[in-house]
């Protein structure tokens, strides 16, 4: 089959090859990266603890984590309702500080794997004074 | 009637995708085997189709010309509008695949209540078409932070403007919503303009309301229904790297999103869809106002049976002479 | 069996442009009278050795068509979508977005839905998708596709011989799907099963054998021309005797022959032979070329390509340096596009240089045809004329761009510098109905005919909307235009739609500007009307 035009065609195609194959390109070879960021909840403060248990289930805080901060901070800033939150015999201080990052202290290895790996740029640290962390 | 089959049509690879997923435990077969074979089905049917185009020659040259052509050194010619060269030809496919240029001069014929014709600007067309297709392509190039390792240079600049307006948590993405908006204007002017309706087809609604389907997850999956993005990405980057796996807790609702995205993919190559790669093959756009500085070659040009001119001074001779004409043959008589 | 076409203006200016409740592929056709024209006869058909040769009427329920006409229909289908990538590409991508809907002529004058360029094209999808894709094949009516029946040959050959191939739909395609190249497309399958019209095939024949459309024998040519050089001897005292078929002139005049013919075409034919005598050209007409127009492009490529040898053929024989063209609208889509290609290369010429200004066409360089108005402003550019508008005084002009040179190649500028030279009062009409965007006089492609003339004056009512909307501002009495179709059918349309309005070529108002050597007082204008305020002195 003859095709007319058939530089330009091909030139065309490629282009558009590429562009449809990209992803694939990007990904070749970088095998390790489709494995999933190891975060570290192996901080003093949740050893310490019998029940390793968050405010909410693994799954849904993994999904979901953004949102109970949204609606801690509202009720903190914008409503004065600082009352602490009650889990299971529990009380968390609605605090990112103080309530998370009390047993999540390790920012690096919990906060940022995987907020990098799904490149989000959260934006608590622009009004939240960055933990100075403790290299080991 | 093609409005309703296209309705339930979508909403029947949502079933399908979501009992799939949530009773049957199909993830492997939406998540890794149906994306695979519409990727493939995609560039493979897209490449057939554009190879097939080219399989047919473009016997003459054949530009709409809207403009002044290039004649006379002193006239202007209207380069974008009736290009006479390469260059200015690519000027005018820039205007028309990227500005959408056609749509933006489209008119509005009306009949005034006195039975005249009047003709109005029309940009609505225009508007939501070109909205339409670069928020789709904005949300695209913002899916690419699930397609590769380490994000591109333009992921950050595009998300800071389109969620310019930090609108909620997550944060609003306009696209998102633009794209949602123009595709259901372009649905609903299929059903309120009388004419438009009447040409409809159900190959019309059903990429649209694939579409709308596709953007509803997403944004059910973005604002409400939360996915661990983390277990998407392992799955997206499973995929692309050849290396699939299914990762534990990712909702239904996403593989219903990207088997509704599946299926476009596939459809693609089917459809009218292709006007993507037929725009820059149309030979009424894409050649040179050139015929009569530079011939065009018909390859499949061939002799034909013509009067010549013998035959007709044989058939007029005495007339011609007659009138003072002349002729080849002098004397001669009924070819004699 | 034919009533009189009697519908007033009023009654046929009521139009509905919504469409019926009802779907397309459940409306069947109907042949309304004064809307189609009469089939070809089967002595033309059978002079130009096309198949099918018989004597039939559209109105008729047996088309005598040949036993396997559908295999032939499809057969020829699949051959074109092989041979045009037009063609093929857009049955393929056009997305129903309905820019094209409301530009159709037909359409807008008309009302019926499947003059929507989109429309008349989803009837031949519909077949395409049926016997040339997968989905059609699979969904059936569910994709829009169906079955090649004789109800939906008929209704395709019915709205077929409804376009003009104008191309204004083309212009606000996103994609630049024209339906002028599907038309010609479906009317070469109807060309295959015998299904021409008459008002082509008895042109055609007449061109392939006599050498021009309206059938004149090189003796009527000679003795028309003569006629004319009488009345411009009445008018300008000056005798003019041009040659024929003359070997060894520097130009070849090709000229549409019904300019020849009929008024107002012949005050044209007035103007170029007043222009070429001034100028002193070393030119000659050809009886054996002696049509520019082209019916047979309304018929099949190789149709148009038969006709259109003649004109290379005596450019050959004659020994001419170029080809000088007249005013035709189609004749110059031809020309333009399709000549070079069909019958070039014309490497036996030289690029064509203006005798009396030296410039070179380069525009033209390779085709070796120019076409008149760009000879005629390029001589009025570098004042070669000497013209006195004013002698155009008595006439309010406007400009009428005719379909094919507006685009098919973009000729706007020239003939409107022509003009604006030689008539002191021009209004242009309103911006979406004139250049790019003109409207057909809806009597295009051979649909000139008498039989079909609520038709013609449907199609043609956007242009004479436009016309009686500069009447009533400017007092418009006189459109101009390049076109030898418009110049026979436009007459009629403004009898019609906008009484008052007459219609002349450019170059017969050229030809009454131009001031010649040794002329007399002029008294009349080339119509031998008199000049107001220069009436003779007795």
């Amino acid at each position: 089959m003859k095709i007319y035009n058939g530089g330009k065609i091909f030139i065309g195609l490629l282009v558009f090859a590429v562009l449809a194959a990209s992803p694939f390109i990007f990904n070749m070879g970088k095998s390790k990266t489709a494995e999933k960021p190891d975060i570290r909840i192996d901080t003093p403060e949740i050893l310490k603890l019998e029940d390793k248990k968050c405010v909410a289930p693994r799954e849904q805080m993994r999904a979901t984590h953004m949102k109970v901060l949204d609606s801690w901070r509202d009720a903190v800033v914008r409503n004065d309702d600082r009352s602490p939150v009650l889990v299971s015999g529990r009380q968390y201080d609605k605090s990112l500080q103080n309530g998370c990052m009390k047993c999540h202290s390790n920012k690096e290895e919990f906060c940022d794997k995987c907020h990098a790996y799904v490149e989000v740029k959260p934006t608590c640290w622009e009004c939240h004074i960055e933990p100075k962390e403790k290299k080991s | 009637m093609r409005i309703l089959f296209s309705f339930i049509a979508v909403l029947a690879l949502v079933l399908i995708a979501y009992a799939g997923v949530k009773t049957a435990n199909l993830q492997f077969l939406f998540g890794v085997v149906v994306p695979y074979a519409a990727i493939a089905l995609f560039i493979c049917g897209f490449i057939y189709r554009v190879v097939k185009w080219g399989s047919s020659p473009v016997p003459f040259c054949i530009p709409t010309t809207r403009g002044q052509q290039k004649s006379l050194p002193w006239i202007a010619q209207n380069k974008l509008g009736n290009p006479s060269n390469t260059m200015e030809v690519i000027g005018r496919m820039f205007l028309e695949v990227f500005l959408f240029r056609s749509l933006f001069l489209n008119t509005k014929t009306e009949m005034t209540s006195s039975n005249r014709v009047v003709y109005g600007s029309e940009k609505f067309l225009w508007l939501a078409s070109i909205t339409f297709h670069y928020t789709f392509l904005i949300v695209l190039l913002r899916h690419t932070e699930f397609f590769v390792p380490t994000a591109p240079f333009f992921l950050d600049i595009i998300k800071s403007v389109d969620g310019f307006f930090e609108i909620g948590l997550p944060r609003l993405f306009l696209t998102g919503a633009v794209l949602l908006a123009s595709t259901a204007y372009l649905f609903a002017r299929r059903l309120y303009i009388p004419q438009v309706r009447y040409i409809s087809l159900a190959a019309d609604y059903f990429p649209l309301v694939l579409i709308i389907g596709i953007a509803i997850t997403g944004m059910l999956m973005r604002y409400v229904y939360l996915t661990d993005l983390v277990s998407v990405k392992v799955l997206a980057l499973g995929l692309l790297s050849f290396k699939p796996v299914i990762p534990e807790g990712i909702g239904p609702i996403f593989y219903v999103h990207l088997f509704l995205v599946s299926v476009l993919l596939a459809y693609f190559p089917l459809s009218k869809l292709m006007h993507m790669g037929g725009v820059f093959l149309s030979p009424t756009l894409n050649m040179a106002n050139d015929s009569r500085m530079t011939r065009h070659i018909n390859p499949w040009n061939y002799p034909v049976h013509v009067h010549t001119y013998e035959e007709y001074e044989d058939d007029f001779r005495e007339k011609m002479i007659g009138a003072g004409i002349p002729v080849e043959k002098e004397g001669v008589v009924n070819g004699k | 069996m034919a009533s009189k076409f009697s519908a007033t203006p009023e009654e046929l200016s009521k139009i509905d442009h919504n469409p019926p409740k009802k779907g397309w592929m459940d409306t069947p056709v109907e042949f309304k009278e004064h809307t189609f024209c009469w089939g070809a006869k089967g002595k033309n058909l059978a002079a130009l050795e096309l198949p099918n040769a018989r004597d039939w009427s559209p109105a008729d329920e047996d088309w005598k068509l040949p036993e396997n006409w559908q295999k032939i229909f499809l057969d020829g289908m699949k051959e074109r979508l092989g041979k045009y990538r037009s063609f093929r590409l857009f049955m393929d991508i056009c997305v129903r977005c309905g820019a094209c809907a409301d530009k159709c002529h037909f359409f807008i004058g008309g009302g019926d839905p499947k003059n929507m360029p989109v429309l008349r094209a989803e009837l031949l999808r519909s077949i395409y998708r049926r016997y040339f894709t997968v989905s059609g094949r699979m969904f059936g009516r569910a994709a829009r596709a169906r079955d090649l029946t004789i109800d939906v040959l008929k209704e395709l050959w019915y709205y077929y011989y409804q376009c003009t191939e104008c191309r204004r739909c083309s212009v606000f395609c996103p994609y630049g799907i024209d339906q002028a190249e599907i038309t010609i497309i479906g009317r070469e399958l109807f060309n295959l099963l015998g299904l021409n019209i008459e008002w082509i095939a008895g042109p055609v024949a007449n061109c392939y054998r006599v050498g021009n459309h309206v059938g004149l024998e090189p003796h009527t040519i000679t003795s028309s021309v003569e006629f004319f050089c009488d009345d411009i001897e009445d008018v300008t005292g000056i005798r003019i005797n041009p040659t024929f078929n003359r070997k060894g002139a520097e130009i070849l005049f090709v000229a549409p022959s019904g300019d020849l013919f009929a008024d107002p075409g012949t005050y044209t034919a007035m103007g170029y032979l007043m222009l070429f005598h001034e100028l002193g050209l070393d030119y000659t007409w050809s009886t054996y070329a002696s049509e520019g127009g082209n019916f047979g492009f309304f018929t099949s490529n190789e149709m148009g390509k038969r006709l259109n040898a003649k004109i290379y053929a005596e450019a050959k024989r004659l020994g001419v340096k170029w080809i000088l063209g007249g005013e035709c609208g189609h004749m110059w889509r031809v020309l333009h596009q399709y000549m070079d290609t069909w019958n070039g290369p014309a490497d036996f010429m030289e690029v064509p240089v203006s005798p009396i200004t030296g410039t070179r066409f380069e525009n033209a360089k390779s085709t070796k045809m120019v076409h008149i108005a760009e000879f005629t402003a390029d001589l009025i550019k570098h004042g070669k004329l000497k013209l006195d508008p004013s002698r155009n005084n008595h006439l309010n002009v406007t400009w009428h761009d005719s379909c094919n040179p507006s685009r098919a190649m973009g000729l706007l500028d020239e003939p409107r510098y022509v003009l604006k030279s030689v008539c002191n009062n021009f209004y242009e009409m309103p911006e979406n109905t004139i250049r790019e965007k003109t409207f057909c006089c809806g009597s295009g492609t051979g649909l000139n005919a008498s039989e079909n003339i609520e038709l013609r004056m449907r199609g043609g009512f956007p242009r004479a909307n436009a016309v009686k909307h500069v009447r009533d501002a400017h007092g418009v009495n006189m459109m101009s235009c390049i076109c030898a179709i418009d110049r026979a059918t436009l007459k009629a349309l403004m009898e019609y739609w906008v009484p008052d309005v007459e219609i002349s070529g450019l170059h017969e108002l050229v030809g009454n500007a131009l001031i010649m050597k040794g002329e007399k007082e002029r008294t009349l204008d080339l119509r031998l009307v008199p000049l107001p305020g220069k009436a003779a002195k007795e």
